[in-house]
């Protein structure tokens, strides 16, 4: 309650002030627009419960897009990071690379991804994947650099082979690192689904939002995006409890 | 802290249960010779000559920046000397010299993760021996070494001398014949160390092993050793080397008062300020 109590009022009166100002037309006035196009909160919950069945069925297209994806991203930034650990050379060769790969925007290969894997499922994942990759990867990495040199000295003296150092010290060491980026990949992960969506696609959130802004459809716009913020704030949970029972050490 | 009379009818049975070659039990010897040190152009350790008998305990003083913790790593076999040759129980190449010694850190570096006596049974574990197996091994040291009913404790439930008690659990039940020891008690308050120095001398009593003790402080060295060797600091090089009078004697408080012992923790002290400079 006192954590996320005040919070919670200060969304509560966000809400309240929207709903004000939007209903005595204020909002619109200031933005010299038609009333219909800035919906208040009210007619977006309305709009929620009108069009629930669709926004389901398309919210779980893009739930599943993000979570796919972001396993493909686990998959592939944790092996990476234990390859980079293992292998010293592998690190030197590799991780400027990795953060350097950062700088190309992923989003301008949306399109490229489109030609290549088509209007299904397979582009939304490997964009969501490829940016959800990095976070992943790096924090990871550097969890498994962070163990302290003098619990490897000891481990290699209670003859650990260098397996059984990664499994025993580096691992655990890790996973809390692990688990911070996969908060952050968790925040964007989203992004990539719904943009991967607005490139090409016949369903999902970021699908329905396109469709929704250009019949001016203003409300449910919204309404599918509260809808994005309740999967991607439930993900974020969902992480937090996950790590407070894995790294229960702490 | 108790110290039980059945301690010693156990000795035996430890002896037979411990995953230890025959060598562990008592020690074997090790001995360095005009043992250098160098990273890069800076020398760490200068010409050192050690000896220490199986079973014995070779006490190391000096200031920071001696090359204590390096002169470790090489008897270890973490790391190879520059210069000179060093051996353990016949092993002089560092593959031989890693499978004759246990380094026990500074800070105890138990994992947080594991509870206290998984983290005793660490190198029995590394062994590919079963968990069970390897708690059961490591419960019966917890009951001789009064660490009884913490078995399932994480390591941040227990207090700083409980700590260091499962650290040197975990190095002893390696089975290696020598235990490098890196200033075990320097995290620990006074009254605890105290303590902790007096339970450490009757382990070594019941479980002999050769130890190289790192401390900066003399007279704790003085206490658990046989003899006491001085470094100046860097680079290292031996500038006294004293006998303690009364190595591990059962009573600490009453050993370290004592005046031969007074009078060989002044001659350490000196020598300690003299190489400092």
């Amino acid at each position: 309650m006192r954590r996320w109590g005040p919070p919670f009022l200060v969304l509560v009166g966000l809400i309240a002030a929207w709903q004000l100002l939007a209903s005595i037309g204020a909002m619109a006035d200031a933005l010299s627009l038609e009333e219909y196009l800035v919906p208040s909160p009210s007619e977006i919950a309305e709009s929620l419960w009108q069009n629930r069945a669709l926004l389901a069925e398309n919210a779980w297209v893009t739930l599943g897009e993000i979570v796919l994806g972001l396993l493909l991203a686990v998959a592939a930034g944790v092996s990476l990071a234990v390859l980079l650990d293992l292998s010293e050379p592998m690190r030197r060769a590799l991780y400027p690379l990795i953060v350097g790969s950062q700088t190309i925007p992923v989003i301008v290969i949306a399109p490229i991804l489109v030609v290549w894997f088509g209007y299904g499922m397979e582009p939304k994942l490997v964009l969501v994947a490829l940016i959800c990759f990095f976070p992943i990867a790096v924090n990871t990495a550097d969890g498994l650099r962070s163990v302290d040199p003098e619990a490897r000295k000891m481990m290699r003296t209670l003859d650990a082979s260098r397996l059984q150092i990664l499994r025993r010290v580096e691992a655990p060491t890790a996973l809390p690192y692990f688990f911070s980026g996969m908060r952050i990949a968790a925040a964007i992960a989203p992004i990539g689904a719904v943009f991967g969506e607005w490139v090409g696609s016949d369903s999902g959130l970021g699908h329905l939002i396109l469709q929704d802004n250009a019949q001016l459809e203003t409300a449910r716009m919204f309404a599918a995006a509260a809808v994005l913020a309740v999967i991607a704030v439930s993900l974020f949970a969902v992480l937090s409890i996950a790590e407070r029972r894995v790294v229960d050490w702490r | 802290m108790r110290q039980d009379n059945k301690v010693t009818s156990e000795i035996t049975k430890f002896a037979a249960d411990a995953e230890s070659p025959a060598a562990a039990e008592r020690g074997v010897t090790a001995s360095a010779c005009r043992l250098s040190h160098s990273y890069g152009p800076v020398r760490s350790i200068d010409e050192l000559d050690i000896e220490i008998p199986a079973g014995g305990v070779l006490g190391l003083a000096g200031p920071s920046g001696c090359g204590k913790s390096t002169l470790l790593e090489i008897v270890c076999g973490l790391r190879e000397p520059t210069g000179g040759s060093v051996e353990v129980g016949g092993a002089a190449d560092a593959r031989g010299r890693l499978a004759r010694c246990a380094y026990m850190p500074q800070r105890d570096q138990l994992l947080p993760w594991l509870a206290a006596i998984d983290n005793a049974a660490l190198a029995l574990r590394n062994h590919g021996i079963r968990r069970r197996e390897a708690r059961a091994r490591a419960a019966r040291l917890f009951e001789r070494f009064g660490l009884e009913g913490f078995e399932m404790s994480r390591p941040g439930e227990l207090s700083g001398g409980m700590r260091q008690r499962v650290a040197f659990l975990r190095t002893l039940l390696s089975g290696k014949p020598l235990l490098a020891l890196d200033e075990p008690f320097a995290s620990l308050d006074a009254i605890t160390r105290a303590e902790m120095q007096g339970w450490l001398a009757r382990a070594l009593e019941t479980d002999p092993r050769t130890v190289i003790l790192v401390t900066h402080d003399v007279e704790e060295a003085l206490y658990l050793s046989d003899r006491v060797v001085v470094l100046s600091s860097r680079p290292g090089r031996i500038v006294e080397e004293v006998r303690a009078p009364s190595a591990r004697a059962p009573e600490r408080d009453a050993a370290v008062t004592d005046p031969d012992f007074v009078a060989a923790r002044e001659r350490a002290m000196r020598a300690l300020r003299g190489g400092a400079r």
